[in-house]
């Protein structure tokens, strides 16, 4: 197997973009990442796209994205797992890469969701749960990420109170992160007491807990780490060290325990295993806060923090930009939005940005190690990347 | 949920009458019946019907309901743990939501889940009742 660097990186900004269709904000974001990289021709393309048909009409967008990007006839396909699709197009990418099929491959992301009106919206989304046994009876996806939050308090006896702030502190925290990136779609500093006051939408998660609708793309360029030396020395190289993917079942009835991300244990796993590195040489980690329950969740089944523990460190600052262990420095789901087959891309994306010493106002002081942390469903399904600068 | 036949008819078995799978192999309920146990591959299993009264897990209030379901809001939605083995979600009713606890002890009920738009079949299912 070849070892893969990341070599170019693009997003736009994200949001709710009425004037442009799907194939130009993907494009827009791909010729991003080509012009970063300084190439003009690719080899192979995967895209990650969770729902087109539903949310603008549209299948079969390798060959449309392909064309729009004027790179027919190169291979190209879509890969979906729900919210994690852009996650596992860049697995895809990087298989391609280290088997040595193509040399110079763009993983690609995007997800067009305001062509639809809220409701349909709701309805795609739905989609990535089980329909049958859990949709039908009324189940949303903030409903399941609701019935996740309300075991865990139980679980670990946190007053409810208590365990409120924890959820609003991962919400302030990652719109702070949010207001120092320019593509991300709130900037907007949120307080505790906004984020405990807003809406409720399902207990206890109220509007600010939640991940917004989308409209965006993000693409990176893979190549061989060789190549990589030889013809791409405009930035730091960023090699892919380590990769897991892993599922759990469909309907989160279905797990012993609905407040353990099985999948992202597994997933991460693999991903340290083959990097050889543990959670504590992780110097950041990009991960899916679709809801705020998420991203305290994630953070423990990635051995980050002890179950039970993570909202603990998200209210004592511990994930903050100037924390040990600083989560979503790009503002995560909840402040630069999730258009969900663009979201794990664009983790790769912010992850080479913080490596290479790119990241701007939200710059780390000199990471090495980053992790991104990409789930499908309410945890049916993770990929885990973990980059390293050279 | 509109353009659901037989999608909707294929499933009646389970939403009416409860009708799972008993692992010939570990004894498991498997609700809706599968055709293989995950974790060692049994394929053998006995059809069994669910007993009808259980206690629930974990629950939510859905305060923004989804598309066919706003008449509905607000609704409590839970997992729910089935004596005799099988896991359910579904809604929690013929109660105030705010008095909705996890570990209640609940039961089974057949009752209307939803329409399939405004002329087409009414939709049943079950939901549970406190016991």
């Amino acid at each position: 197997m070849r070892e893969v660097a990341v070599v170019g990186v693009g997003v736009n900004k994200w949001g709710e973009l009425w004037e442009k269709s799907l194939r130009d904000i993907f494009v827009e974001a791909a010729l991003k990442a080509m012009d970063d990289a300084d190439v003009s021709k690719i080899d192979a393309l995967y895209v990650g796209c969770m729902a087109p048909g539903l949310f603008v009409g549209q299948e079969h967008l390798a060959s449309l994205l392909a064309d729009y990007l004027g790179q027919c006839p190169i291979p190209a396909a879509r890969v979906e797992s729900a919210c994690a699709s852009g996650g596992l197009a860049f697995r895809t990418a990087w298989m391609d890469v280290a088997l040595g099929l193509h040399d110079i491959v763009l993983a690609g992301g995007v997800e067009k969701m305001l062509d639809v009106d809220g409701g349909g919206a709701t309805y795609a989304l739905a989609t990535a749960a089980d329909q049958e046994w859990e949709g039908y009876n009324g189940a949303t996806f903030p409903g399941l990420y609701a019935m996740i939050a309300n075991a865990y308090q139980k679980k670990y006896r946190i007053s409810y109170d208590k365990f409120r702030d924890q959820l609003a502190h991962v919400a302030v925290k990652n719109h702070d992160n949010g207001l120092l990136n320019p593509n991300a779609q709130y900037h907007m500093k949120l307080t505790l007491d906004a984020v405990k006051n807003a809406t409720m939408v399902a207990d206890p998660l109220r509007l600010f807990d939640c991940s917004p609708i989308t409209d965006g793309a993000a693409s990176v360029i893979l190549c061989p780490v060789e190549i990589a030396k030889k013809k791409f020395r405009k930035h730091k190289i960023i090699e892919v060290i380590g990769t897991g993917a892993a599922t759990d079942t469909i309907a989160l009835h279905d797990r012993e325990d609905f407040t353990y991300l099985k999948a992202t244990e597994i997933a991460a796993q693999q991903a340290y295993k083959m990097a050889n590195v543990f959670p504590k040489d992780i110097d950041l980690a990009e991960v899916h806060d679709c809801f705020t329950i998420a991203e305290i969740c994630v953070t423990e089944a990635l051995g980050f923090f002890k179950p039970g523990k993570g909202g603990e460190a998200a209210a004592s600052g511990v994930t903050a930009l100037d924390g040990k262990m600083p989560i979503n420095t790009s503002g995560g789901l909840k402040s630069k939005g999730h258009p969900v087959g663009a979201t794990g891309i664009a983790q790769i994306v912010e992850l080479t940005e913080q490596l290479r010493g790119e990241a701007g106002k939200r710059q780390l002081k000199d990471p090495r190690v980053g992790l991104a942390q990409n789930m499908g469903g309410s945890g049916g399904s993770t990929i885990v990347h973990i980059l390293k600068s050279l | 949920m509109s353009g659901i036949t037989a999608r909707y008819w294929r499933e009646m078995p389970q939403r009416y009458r409860g009708e799972a799978g008993k692992s010939l192999s570990t004894g498991k309920v498997f609700f809706p019946p599968r055709l293989v146990e995950p974790g060692n591959g049994n394929r053998r299993f006995k059809p069994v019907k669910l007993e009808y009264t259980g206690e629930l897990l974990t629950f939510t209030i859905i305060r923004v309901a989804p598309s066919g379901f706003e008449k509905q809001s607000p609704y409590a939605i839970g997992i729910i743990e089935l004596k005799g083995g099988g896991r359910i979600t579904t809604q929690i009713t013929d109660i105030p939501v705010e008095n909705v606890k996890i570990g209640m002890k609940v039961r089974v009920e057949f009752r209307k889940i939803n329409d399939d738009g405004h002329e087409g079949i009414h939709l049943y299912g079950y939901k549970v009742v406190p016991e």
